[in-house]
């Protein structure tokens, strides 16, 4: 009942023989071992499973891992190079963007999409952009910053 | 950044916790894996009420890697899960404490309610066997409204509750209140619903267990916010195991808000079979099991009155509620909306007499508890609500009546049984009002009304009691445990610091608030500094993080515990300097004999004690490492102003929160940066409250309508403004650090200060009246039933 898949996961090709409804994320935390990518709702509602998928940004609880078989996937995981934070997860950090952390690799996955898609957004782009991630802990204002902080870094 | 003067206190370091967050290295419970982990998936019930004829497990048994299936029938000699405070009726009874089954035993009392335990290889082999689970139910009529419950005739949830009736509670001189309003130039009466909420932290509940057959030991990883409160309730009270068989480790944790204190059964079930089925077992919360087993918050009905004199001075407030425990009482049910309630009714205001009657409720819902504030925000919303009717009904200005009725002389003893330390509550509602600008809200009005929009102001100056203590008089009002905290700090021979705090941080940030103490005291850097919390086996105790007393209770825990260190450092230096104990001063991490320039350094110290060959080995103990256990005198009282501002389409009925300002005293401050995003977080979730969320169940079969994101209004990013935040320092006088607690105010002062601001909006349209969460709906609704009876 196994089915093979293959795809390239934080610049690193990876194969695998699985379960045919195994869920992108499951995939991700369970076979891989990436657990930076959390599940916070199983219904594609709070957004903290996002990550990106050939470029864009996806839920990952809500495809099947087969539906990324031969895509480039890019995890929480593989946005920071050499050892240095990524500027959008400078950026979370330096406006405390972030308390629990639990929506934080999927709020920052989204941050860098939205920018990517509008740079230079204003302030109620960007919150109207973040609709699809849910924080219980931030209240957003320090995310909205963050943003910001992190489109300019981004730009530069 | 480095250490000033003061060293580290009250600069807003960023985060020592945030880069493993910020790269996906965070350890959540689901992040932990054991060798041979099996998984857990528990068959809940579908009804709201229902006996339980019978359980045929065969089918399930027989499903591809199960492992094992455990019912109530099973757990023989398991007690039930316990509440922490007995809570005495006002005839002297104590309060109904029906069983709490760990799995349910011939009866199910809400949707959600746990039946079985199915143990599989795999989460979708466990939860494909579940399907297979059959019980057979006999549906019973249910009850979801705790004022329905209490009714003649409403359906019996518990034998041992007649009625439905816990308990019903008293605080206050009944005789002075009735006094006062017989003589009152005037009466405010007000009806008020405080909605029902559900906490939905991001990170789901989830439990790991495991035993060791080496030991005979367990070992649980789970979403706590207090591991060892955890340990010793189901160690001591359910399990019957020694306690120092069970170790309980509470690692990263995504959002608590108060739904993560308690002791659930799920995994205390996952502990018991754990031993059983001889493997570790893992389970973690479906969205949906969020919703219907997490302890819920609020879920209140009041009538209130506020007598006044002729110039608007509070004579007297008669409040009585009824408040809804759910289907069983949670750890912490019944302290609620008694002790942490009826306590807060006097606000800010000098109100010389108070009367609060509470009745609580069984009802076919999720049990419910401490939520962000928990018991306060219904005090505040109580309060503030009144004192802005009143405030309209004799004409007197929202600010200028609170000004009249401010307690100004502390310390002040209120007569709901606090006793006020400090405040200066003109200058929080003078900042607020400034953030605000007030002054120019007449103009932005008139502005909103040419586009056809309504606007109003609201305001709610709040009072809220944290770092709940002492223990003793605790103890004396029901307390089943202490409400101290412990905190040791160990100095390592190279003079870097290891801090364990029975705190646990789950978001607040401790690792880098105690660090900054620590580091302060010590005059080290704070990269010296490590904090360590969450796990009994590392953790010498703790009670945990609860009603904002992390910094006020747990900090000051740190500082008793380097007070002894600081201590034994100088009777060290002492030695080595040849000098008076007496004459040894400690300062910018040196310790220097006074009037001289002969010192040695920290490091030094830290050396010597571990490396004790020139040392008063007959007078002192060798080491530097020292754990100190902090019970305090009072309460800590942090109080403030909100102001909101909105504008209402009154077509639509479409709140929109334009401007939200709060002005804040919390004491000392240790980092201001998180401070800040622990007022804004709390806002959100009060203004979330207010506006978007509410819990609402079926009345007539219990079911619960809104039980995933599509139907429970979250806050997300557009439904809330940026806010203006500032702070006023009055210290507090009950612990060394001065320090209040922040992490609830935001949630505690805003509901009120919405509402107010809608109501205020809706004014000149005749809304006289609206019960949150204001939605478009409810607002529309108001509106056209104003227009139809004008």
């Amino acid at each position: 009942m196994g089915i093979a898949i293959s795809m390239t996961v934080n610049g690193a090709a990876v194969s695998a023989e699985i379960d045919p409804r195994t869920l992108l994320v499951d995939f991700l935390r369970v076979n891989l071992g990436l657990t930076g990518t959390h599940v916070g709702c199983d219904t594609a509602q709070c957004g903290a499973c996002t990550i990106h998928l050939d470029g864009r940004a996806v839920k990952a609880c809500n495809l099947l891992a087969l539906q990324a078989n031969g895509a480039k996937v890019t995890t929480i995981e593989g946005l920071a190079g050499n050892g240095d934070l990524h500027p959008m997860q400078a950026a979370f950090k330096e406006c405390h963007g972030l308390q629990c952390g639990f929506c934080t690799p999927g709020m920052v996955m989204s941050a860098i999409d939205l920018v990517q898609r509008h740079p230079g957004a204003d302030e109620a782009t960007i919150r109207a952009q973040l609709e699809g991630n849910l924080c219980r802990c931030t209240g957003y204002h320090n995310i909205v910053k963050a943003v910001q902080q992190g489109a300019a870094a981004m730009s530069r | 950044m480095g250490a000033n003067e003061s060293g580290y206190i009250g600069q807003s370091l960023r985060r020592k916790e945030d880069r493993r967050f910020l790269t996906g290295a965070g350890q959540y419970t689901d992040d932990v894996t054991l060798p041979h982990q099996t998984h857990a998936y528990f068959v809940r019930s579908p009804h709201a009420h229902a006996k339980i004829r019978s359980i045929d497990t065969s089918k399930a048994a027989k499903a591809p890697g199960v492992v094992a299936i455990y019912t109530g029938g099973d757990l023989e000699g398991v007690g039930g899960l316990p509440c922490g405070w007995l809570i005495t009726s006002v005839d002297g009874t104590p309060m109904k404490e029906p069983p709490h089954p760990v799995l349910a035993k011939g009866k199910v009392r809400h949707v959600g309610d746990q039946v079985a335990l199915v143990v599989a290889e795999t989460r979708n082999q466990a939860k494909d066997a579940a399907e297979l689970v059959d019980v057979d139910y006999e549906v019973l009529p249910a009850v979801t409204n705790p004022v329905e419950a209490l009714a003649p005739g409403a359906p019996q949830i518990h034998d041992e509750a007649p009625g439905n009736h816990c308990y019903t509670w008293a605080l206050g001189d009944k005789g002075a209140v009735d006094a006062a309003f017989a003589k009152a130039a005037h009466v405010t009466k007000l009806d008020l619903v405080n909605n029902r909420l559900i906490p939905n932290a991001i990170e789901p509940r989830a439990a790991l267990a495991s035993h060791s057959a080496s030991d005979d030991s367990y070992t649980l990883y789970v979403t706590s916010q207090n591991p060892h409160v955890e340990r010793l309730l189901m160690a001591a009270f359910v399990l019957g195991l020694p306690e120092h068989k069970l170790r309980v480790i509470a690692p990263d944790v995504g959002g608590g808000f108060g739904s993560k204190i308690y002791l659930y059964a799920e995994e205390t079930a996952l502990v018991w079979a754990s031993k059983r089925v001889g493997r570790p077992i893992k389970w973690v919360a479906e969205r949906s099991e969020s919703f219907l087993t997490d302890a819920h918050g609020r879920d209140h009905v009041t009538h209130a009155e506020l007598a006044l004199d002729k110039d608007g001075r509070f004579l007297a407030m008669r409040v009585n509620t009824t408040a809804a425990m759910g289907a069983y009482l949670s750890t912490f049910a019944s302290c609620i909306p008694t002790i942490l309630y009826a306590t807060l009714l006097a606000g800010q205001y000098t109100t010389p007499a108070i009367h609060c009657e509470v009745k609580a409720a069984f009802t076919n819902t999720a049990p419910v508890d401490a939520y962000r504030g928990a018991g306060r925000p219904e005090a505040t919303y109580v309060v503030e609500r009144i004192v802005r009717e009143a405030a309209v009904e004799m004409g007197i200005a929202q600010d200028e009546i609170r000004r009249r009725n401010f307690i100004r002389t502390f310390p002040y003893q209120t007569p709901v049984a606090l006793m006020y330390d400090t405040g200066n509550y003109d200058q929080t509602l003078d900042g607020a009002s400034e953030l605000a600008d007030v002054k120019g809200f007449t103009a932005r009005k008139a502005e909103a009304a040419k586009r056809g929009k309504l606007r109003g102001l609201g305001y709610s100056s709040y009072i809220e009691a944290c770092g709940l203590a002492p223990s003793n008089i605790a103890g004396a009002l029901g307390a089943r445990a202490g409400l101290f905290e412990a905190g040791q700090v160990r100095v390592n021979p190279t003079g870097s610091v290891t801090v364990f705090t029975g705190s646990h941080s789950h978001g607040q940030g401790h690792e880098t608030t105690f660090a900054q103490i620590v580091a302060t005291r010590l005059g080290i850097p704070v990269d010296n500094v490590d904090v360590v919390h969450g796990d009994t086996g590392r953790v010498a105790f703790g009670m945990g993080t609860y009603g904002s007393r992390s910094l006020a209770v747990g900090g000051t825990a740190i500082v008793k515990a380097l007070d002894k260190i600081v201590g034994k450092g100088r009777k060290i230096a002492a030695h080595l300097l040849e000098a008076a104990e007496s004459d040894i001063e400690f300062k910018d991490g040196k310790f220097t004999v006074a009037g001289t320039d002969r010192s040695k350094t920290f490091g030094e110290i830290a050396l010597t004690a571990y490396v004790p060959h020139n040392y008063p080995l007959d007078k002192l103990e060798p080491g530097l490492d020292e754990t100190a256990f902090y019970d305090p005198t009072n309460f800590t009282f942090p109080a403030g102003t909100h102001i909101c501002e909105v504008e209402i389409d009154p077509d639509t009925g479409v709140v929109e929160v334009v401007r939200f300002s709060a002005c804040d005293d919390f004491g000392n401050i240790v980092n201001p940066m998180i401070v800040e995003g622990q007022v804004h977080g709390g806002l959100t979730q009060g203004i979330g409250q207010a506006l978007l969320e509410a819990c609402v169940y079926d009345p007539e079969s219990g079911q619960l309508l809104t039980g995933s994101y599509m139907d429970y209004a979250m806050p997300r990013a557009d439904d809330v403004p940026s806010y203006q935040v500032s702070t006023r320092v009055t210290p507090c006088t009950v612990n060394p650090l001065g320090t209040k607690g922040c992490g609830e105010a935001g949630a505690i002062g805003s509901p009120p200060a919405l509402i107010n601001a809608v109501l205020d909006a809706l004014a000149p349209v005749g809304v006289t009246h609206l019960d949150m969460p204001a939605t478009p709906h409810r607002v529309w609704q108001a509106i056209q039933s104003a227009k139809a009876a004008a």
